[in-house]
């Protein structure tokens, strides 16, 4: 009894220490993490730490952090990735790989769980929290507290997906966790309620930075920038924001009632009593469908951005731009039921859903041409970044067209729940989304510390990574059409093994681009002297973020720009007004840095953590610390200061003496040697 | 000197009148965001509101009079909060107190009455374990139940800080945002009486 009290169904025997692949990768994880804290340490640097970092509520900052998440996350992911290749590569007949199948499921389930909440979405949350009020001429976004409170949401969340290797176990039921398997009857364990509760918590902090970054955009803007002045990558993080909204609530609801249903016996989606388990994946998709377009709508920014900058033109076609992202975002929810035509509602139904989800290639074709428009007689440099997009052009393409071919329910018929499928969606999300921002971060990298990354490794990096991923999914379009299955274990047909083969010789030089791209970083960082940019203009790009100081001083603007045209900054150049003398400065209002962010996100973590062990008194007393954080954050008056017109023109002065800002990680690490 | 002062009132207008109208604004998203969750679980008691599975059906569990009461008191509530946010405009810290008070009272009425409707429902064997369709009635309802209640809590917490720090920049923010949470409540809780209990008898 006291001890259900205080642990729940949380015993010893839930750390799987028998199995000695999942004791490798905790201990490697507590490994690295015990070095990092080492480090931080023995640089004496906690209270930096605390006081410039976690505790930041400066978009700036908290975009890094979120960088850095989804770097770490990336890394766990793409390590689930290389098993499933490995593993599938010996699988066949007497093989049977290296992984049984309870810990093969929840490896596929993590991966996608991974890549797609802790990946993807830390990735361009942390672009665009970095980038977006910088080329709006804003100093932070609406709710600078609100941010930091959903970044530390989803460190929680990414927190407890990590937790669950070492206690307990993940989710088997694949990344989308469809009933009835997911229900408590077939899944008893913990693993479901872990996948539940880091989507969910996850969730919540995705919705209120969608929520930001809506109100940042729309209400924060510099004057005189009109919404058709607007960059072209703001532009896409304005529709993504409102497909976040729009659809967020709706995986809250489907996970809850899932949740109900696992906790508190109801029959949402079981087998008998009045459940329904197709009404689990109508919800799930009506928010997983747009979801996909939340990913890639800010890769299309990007490469917008990155297209027009280095084939030194202007944008081809920004107003069908603007108007073929809107048409996406909107044909994105009149798609969701091409994920399940075999639900059985009708021809008519499935045709109309077939065509709305064919129709969907046409704006995006408009993208494509206006990025082949635009190089078209420019004077096109080959850059990393521009190398990530031609790639992405080309590969995109190829997978735009077999989901146009997946649409079309005859042929989705045969090819749903096959290797085609999983070789479809990494082609648009590997080609599409991750090409995307790896284009941006190289991109803009130069913008947030001050120095550009080596471009040797960058290209070594790219060059892995496109061979990789070709060489370890077209074999899969291919295993699609000889009728393999996804997420098969075990497998008697010898004709597939030689693709499996090349799929994993795949997997492997992808992993040599992702080394490459952390060699890239540590080189990048160590020759950061001759790598520095003193212009604050690296690439004479044509948006605001490049009229600022490389990295912008922590209030970005110290006068609010005056916008007159679209590509303000181009045009500020063009007309001889950039960079001119801007004193007498005026006070800034900035906002303090808050604790309650990092307090929110522990409680979080522990409510979470308590809620899947069923530790009941102990997600209570996290609600209401909770509870007690907001109240006395909402009691605090002293939220924010007023720095005075005088300190504004010392950061200034300082600035301009040396070509760079004070505020920033570059910086630190030149001052420390 | 006049460019000085011009840009120094731009900054204090930025920073003082618009703080307030951006936050009225992203709660105004937010309460959408929440619509949204609404019809969400609308959609699947739409779906799921004839699953009895041998169970009963809204006709024998549904007491239309006492839930006519229930309502009252929650849209009595929105009707006083409103003088709460009259008084507020007037600068009329006691009154705005007051009100904000008998408002507390008539939604922890409107709590109070679907708490003890629960109870009777799962005394009788018929709780959310019983069917698909009383799993999507209780989820429904008690989702709204949950917001009503929360919103209690805010309005304790504001009936706190109107004492002890008065009607200030902040507070007026806040308990502006509080009244439209609570119409918003409002407005669903039509919906609920609509869909769940009036079609749930015919």
């Amino acid at each position: 009894m006291f001890q259900s009290l205080l642990f729940g169904k949380l015993t010893i025997s839930a750390i799987p220490y028998e199995n000695p692949i999942i004791m490798g990768a905790v201990g490697a994880s507590a490994l690295l993490t015990m070095m990092t804290l080492g480090w931080v340490t023995y640089q004496g640097r906690w209270g930096y730490l605390w006081r410039e970092w976690l505790t930041s509520v400066d978009h700036k900052r908290i975009g890094v952090m979120y960088l850095i998440v989804a770097g770490v996350m990336l890394l766990r992911g793409f390590a689930d990735a290389i098993m499933m290749r490995f593993h599938q590569a010996f699988a066949e007949g007497a093989g049977h790989g290296f992984l049984p199948p309870e810990h093969y499921d929840q490896i596929f389930s993590a991966h996608g769980t991974i890549m797609i909440i802790f990946v993807a979405m830390p990735f361009f949350i942390g672009l665009m929290n970095y980038i977006v009020p910088l080329q709006i001429g804003a100093r932070d976004v609406a709710y600078p507290f609100l941010n930091s409170v959903s970044f530390w949401l989803t460190v929680a969340s990414a927190g407890l997906v990590m937790v669950s290797l070492a206690i307990g176990d993940f989710s088997q039921a694949g990344w989308t966790g469809y009933p009835p398997f997911s229900e408590k009857e077939f899944s008893p364990g913990p693993g479901v309620d872990y996948w539940i509760w880091s989507l969910q918590l996850g969730g919540v902090g995705t919705l209120m930075t969608g929520i930001n970054f809506f109100v940042t955009i729309l209400k924060m803007r510099a004057p005189g920038m009109t919404l058709m002045k607007m960059p072209v990558f703001t532009w896409t993080i304005l529709v993504t924001t409102v497909l976040i909204m729009l659809s967020f609530p709706v995986l809250t609801v489907a996970l809850a009632l899932l949740t109900f249903d696992r906790y508190l016996d109801m029959h949402f989606f079981t087998n008998g009593m009045g459940g329904n388990q197709m009404m689990f994946a109508n919800l799930f998709w009506i928010w997983g469908h747009p979801e996909v377009y939340i990913v890639l709508l800010p890769a299309f920014g990007i490469y917008s951005e990155v297209v027009s900058t280095f084939s030194r033109k202007r944008l081809f076609g920004y107003n069908s731009m603007v108007y073929a992202t809107v048409a996406i975002a909107f044909l994105s929810f009149i798609v969701w039921l091409h994920h399940f035509f075999t639900m059985g509602a009708g021809a008519d139904v499935n045709a109309f859903f077939g065509i709305a989800t064919g129709i969907i290639a046409i704006p995006t074709g408009v993208k494509i041409f206006n990025w082949l428009f635009t190089m078209y007689r420019g004077r096109i440099e080959f850059t990393t970044p521009m190398l990530w997009t031609l790639g992405f052009i080309a590969t995109f393409a190829i997978g735009g067209m077999t989901g146009v071919l997946l649409s079309v329910p005859g042929a989705d018929f045969m090819l749903h729940n096959s290797e085609f499928l999983v070789a479809h969606f990494h082609n648009t999300l590997i080609g599409g989304v991750l090409f995307g921002y790896f284009a941006g971060y190289t991109f803009w990298f130069p913008k947030m510390f001050g120095f550009r990354l080596d471009e040797k490794w960058g290209k070594r990096a790219f060059w892995s990574w496109l061979v990789g991923f070709y060489l370890a999914f077209m074999p899969l379009y291919a295993l699609g059409f000889m009728g393999m299955p996804r997420r098969l274990v075990h497998y008697d047909n010898p004709a597939w093994q030689p693709y499996l083969l090349v799929a994993l010789l795949g997997g492997l030089v992808i992993a040599y681009g992702i080394a490459c791209q952390v060699i890239q970083l540590v080189v990048s960082i160590k020759n950061r002297k001759a790598l520095r940019d003193h212009t604050g203009d690296i690439w004479n790009s044509h948006s605001l973020e490049w009229s600022l100081a490389s990295p912008p001083p922590f209030y970005n603007f110290a006068k609010t720009p005056h916008v007159e045209s679209l590509d303000a900054f181009a045009h500020m150049k063009e007309n001889g007004i950039a960079y001119r003398a801007t004193a007498p400065y005026a006070p800034i209002h900035m906002p303090r840095n808050s604790w309650v962010g990092v307090a929110l996100g522990a409680l979080t973590f522990n409510f979470g953590f308590a809620m899947v062990w069923h530790i009941w008194l102990a997600a209570a007393a996290s609600l209401v610390g909770m509870l007690a954080a907001v109240v006395l954050r909402a009691s605090d008056e002293d939220v924010d200061y007023m720095l005075s017109a005088e300190e504004v023109a010392r950061h200034e002065k300082n600035a301009s003496a040396q070509g760079a800002s004070p505020a920033g990680l570059a910086n630190d690490l030149i001052t420390q040697g | 000197m006049s460019a000085t002062s011009a840009v120094l009132h731009d900054d204090h207008a930025e920073h003082g009148h618009d703080a307030t109208e951006n936050s009225l604004f992203g709660f105004w998203v937010y309460l959408m965001t929440d619509c949204i969750l609404f019809a969400s679980l609308f959609a699947t008691y739409a779906v799921l509101r004839h699953n009895y599975a041998g169970g009963p059906t809204g006709t024998e569990l549904f007491d239309l009079r006492y839930v006519f009461v229930e309502t009252m008191f929650l849209l009595f509530s929105s009707f006083t909060n409103g003088f709460a946010m009259i008084s507020l405009h007037k600068k009329d810290r006691m009154a705005t107190i007051k009100w904000l008070f008998i408002t507390a009272l008539l939604g922890l009425g409107f709590v109070g009455m679907e708490v003890n409707e629960f109870t009777k429902l799962v005394t009788e064997g018929n709780g959310p374990d019983r069917s698909g369709f009383l799993s999507a009635f209780f989820s429904l309802v008690g989702t709204h139940g949950t917001h009503v209640s929360i919103g209690l809590i805010w309005m304790a917490v504001m009936m706190g800080q109107l004492y002890f720090k008065g009607i200030t920049t902040a507070t007026t923010s806040r308990i502006l945002r509080l009244s439209l949470f609570w119409h918003f409540l409002d407005i669903i809780w039509v919906g609920v009486f609509t869909v769940v209990y009036l079609f749930g008898v015919i």
